[in-house]
């Protein structure tokens, strides 16, 4: 089998991490790079062989990718992704995925109708333990659910100022889009849909202009109640900590990206799980990779969408409809906020 | 290089196995003083190598080091840069704001004064400032390796900018006539990619455990190389996070006949003492 043509538009952390994790996958050649920042572009011109532009109309027009990653700021997600299929290219596109509804379902249509492997970077889909979650929770080891804690803290802001793109709520700036996307997105896969939001609070304590904290009471199609807590304002977290606490009417788990800790009533044999705690670590979970850039779930997710190209299968871990659900449920929560 | 290699992760919340231990761990090291502390009991132990990234803190320490006696003799590895440092700057900053944030200010204005143009056309003198700017703090102190932290080099090595290696490689042999060093994630590759820009016989620290954890490329391959290829490897991970029990992990290193040194972290002197005991027995 050719290898398959690989471009990245956006090289700003995400970018450059895509543009690595897929240079180095033996099924891909990443042939070009568009971004606007003339010294990001000079240094893959002094140091590899890798095309680069301005333009990604340009770029895709000329080098005919078979697919993009679209890792730029969210309010170009939507003209980027738009062409990139129009013309053709499978899609990978950053977190959070647009900035409207309107928008979201535009895309997540287009990319059902041309039959385009569409996948969105909502990466701790592919952390072991959070798969485990899921599994678990498939099997109703802690029976029916009864609430929820979806938690996320981290520093990115932890003191008064702004200035980039991320300190401006209309362009899919603020820890809402940024943070609470993350563990909105896993609770949605994972528990379930939001369908409801009864309070939230969006708190600007460093930010101007955006939020540094959301909290919010939800309920999801299930009927099942939960509670999100996400600030981006937490120093005392070395990086992004996400967590779900689910409880049900047989036990509890605690998941989060290292470890996931179940609490049974009654002991459940088939799963090897005694009565009371288990703990269980990602070492046991880790998904293989070829090559490891910040974390497994970095290159499982593109491993993951070059299989769906290389063997036509249809997206089911982040596909657009999933991220455009996402999308949703942060205009359910602004719009409670506000009100 | 010493067998024992002592490192630093448990000092600054880095946990693989943990989050939660890792907040524990911040909490127990939230003074300087707790660090020297266990390190003064390293050093009783006969530990001769501080493995450490190029963390604030880690500043204060080597103030400390330079003025006490008992750390005459103590050799540092330093690894940078402390990549969450820049992270969390590039997300809220942007590349060039994190650039602008980093460089020392004058010496950016030199740059800034021929315009970006001037400064997009020197990446190996920017390169330079940066690698200067972290090893500021180490000023006086005996520095035989200096590593690049796996991030960094997994990042350049999947974009297949192979000629970074050869230039700092080049600039770390000269400015601080030291050995260069690479961690990465990657061993059986980076090994390739370094060979392929002429560095022979590179230093490489790895995760090298039973379990093929954190082993990108598959154990089978790593174990290849370290039978057959040329290089002065470092082992780390060794517990795999701790699935593996001390004494079973490093059995396993002893296979290998290449590896020089085992990098470890602990917080008791006990654990330091096995720890020791164990690769000095079981390493060749």
């Amino acid at each position: 089998m050719d290898k398959l043509k690989g471009a990245v538009i956006g090289l700003g952390k995400m970018g450059l991490s895509h543009a690595a994790i897929v240079g180095a996958h033996p099924a891909v050649e990443m042939t070009s790079v568009c971004d606007t920042s003339s010294l990001v572009l000079d240094a893959f011109r002094r140091y590899t062989r890798i095309n680069t532009y301005s333009d990604y109309h340009k770029m895709i027009e000329k080098e005919l990718p078979d697919f993009v990653i679209i890792s730029t700021p969210t309010k170009f997600h939507y003209p980027m992704v738009k062409y990139a299929m129009e013309k053709g290219l499978h899609v990978f596109c950053e977190k959070p995925f647009s900035l409207t509804d309107q928008e979201g379902e535009e895309l997540a249509e287009l990319a059902e109708r041309k039959q385009l492997v569409n996948q969105v970077g909502y990466h701790n889909h592919f952390i072991g333990t959070f798969r485990e979650l899921k599994r678990l929770l498939k099997l109703k080891v802690i029976g029916d659910l009864l609430h929820f804690t979806g938690e996320a803290y981290g520093p990115v802001v932890i003191k008064e100022k702004g200035g980039t793109w991320r300190s401006r709520h209309e362009e899919g700036g603020g820890c809402l889009f940024d943070y609470a996307s993350h563990v909105l997105n896993l609770i949605q896969e994972i528990v379930g849909r939001p369908v409801k939001i009864y309070g939230a609070l969006l708190k600007s304590e460093y930010s101007k202009g955006v939020e540094d904290a959301v909290y919010a009471l939800m309920q999801l199609n299930s009927g099942v109640s939960g509670v999100l807590s996400v600030s981006w304002s937490d120093e005392t977290y070395r990086k992004m900590s996400t967590s779900l606490t689910i409880e049900g009417k047989k036990g509890k788990i605690i998941c989060d990206a290292t470890e996931i800790k179940i609490y049974l009533k009654e002991a459940l044999p088939s799963e090897n799980l005694p009565k009371g705690w288990t703990i269980k670590y990602i070492t046991d979970f880790a998904l293989p990779v070829n090559f490891y850039l910040r974390g497994e779930e970095y290159s499982a997710q593109v491993d993951y969408f070059i299989d769906c190209i290389r063997n036509s299968k249809k997206t089911e871990i982040n596909s657009f409809e999933q991220a455009f659900y996402t999308d949703k449920v942060i205009k359910m929560i602004m719009d409670n906020a506000k009100s | 290089m010493e067998k024992v290699l002592f490192g630093d992760n448990q000092f600054f919340a880095v946990n693989h196995l943990s989050d939660a231990k890792a907040r524990e761990q911040a909490i127990r090291f939230k003074d300087d003083e707790a660090i020297i502390r266990v390190l003064d009991q390293a050093i009783e132990l006969g530990i001769k190598t501080f493995m450490c990234t190029t963390h604030d803190r880690i500043g204060n320490i080597c103030d400390y080091a330079r003025n006490n006696p008992k750390y005459e003799g103590l050799k540092i590895y330093p690894c940078m840069p402390y990549a969450h440092k820049y992270a969390n700057a590039v997300t809220e900053l942007g590349i060039m704001g994190t650039i602008k944030q980093y460089v020392p200010g004058n010496l950016f204005g030199t740059f800034a004064k021929g315009g970006v143009a001037f400064l997009s056309k020197d990446f190996c003198k920017l390169m330079e400032i940066l690698v200067d700017v972290e090893m500021k703090m180490f000023n006086g102190m005996n520095v035989p390796v200096i590593f690049i932290q796996n991030v960094l080099v997994d990042m350049i090595l999947g974009l297949k900018m192979y000629e970074v290696f050869a230039e700092y490689d080049r600039y770390i042999r000269k400015k601080y006539n030291a050995e260069p060093g690479y961690i990465t994630m990657n061993m059986p590759a980076l090994y390739d990619a370094l060979e392929s820009v002429g560095i022979r016989n590179p230093i490489i620290c790895s995760s090298i455990n039973k379990i093929g954890f954190r082993m990108s490329g598959g154990k089978a391959k790593y174990e290849q190389y370290l039978n057959e290829k040329e290089f002065r490897p470092i082992a780390m991970q060794v517990l795999a996070a701790g699935a593996l029990s001390p004494k079973e992990a490093i059995e396993y290193l002893g296979n290998f006949q290449r590896i020089e040194s085992v990098l470890f972290g602990a917080s008791s002197k006990v654990h330091i003492a096995e720890t020791k005991e164990l690769i000095e027995k079981y390493l060749n």
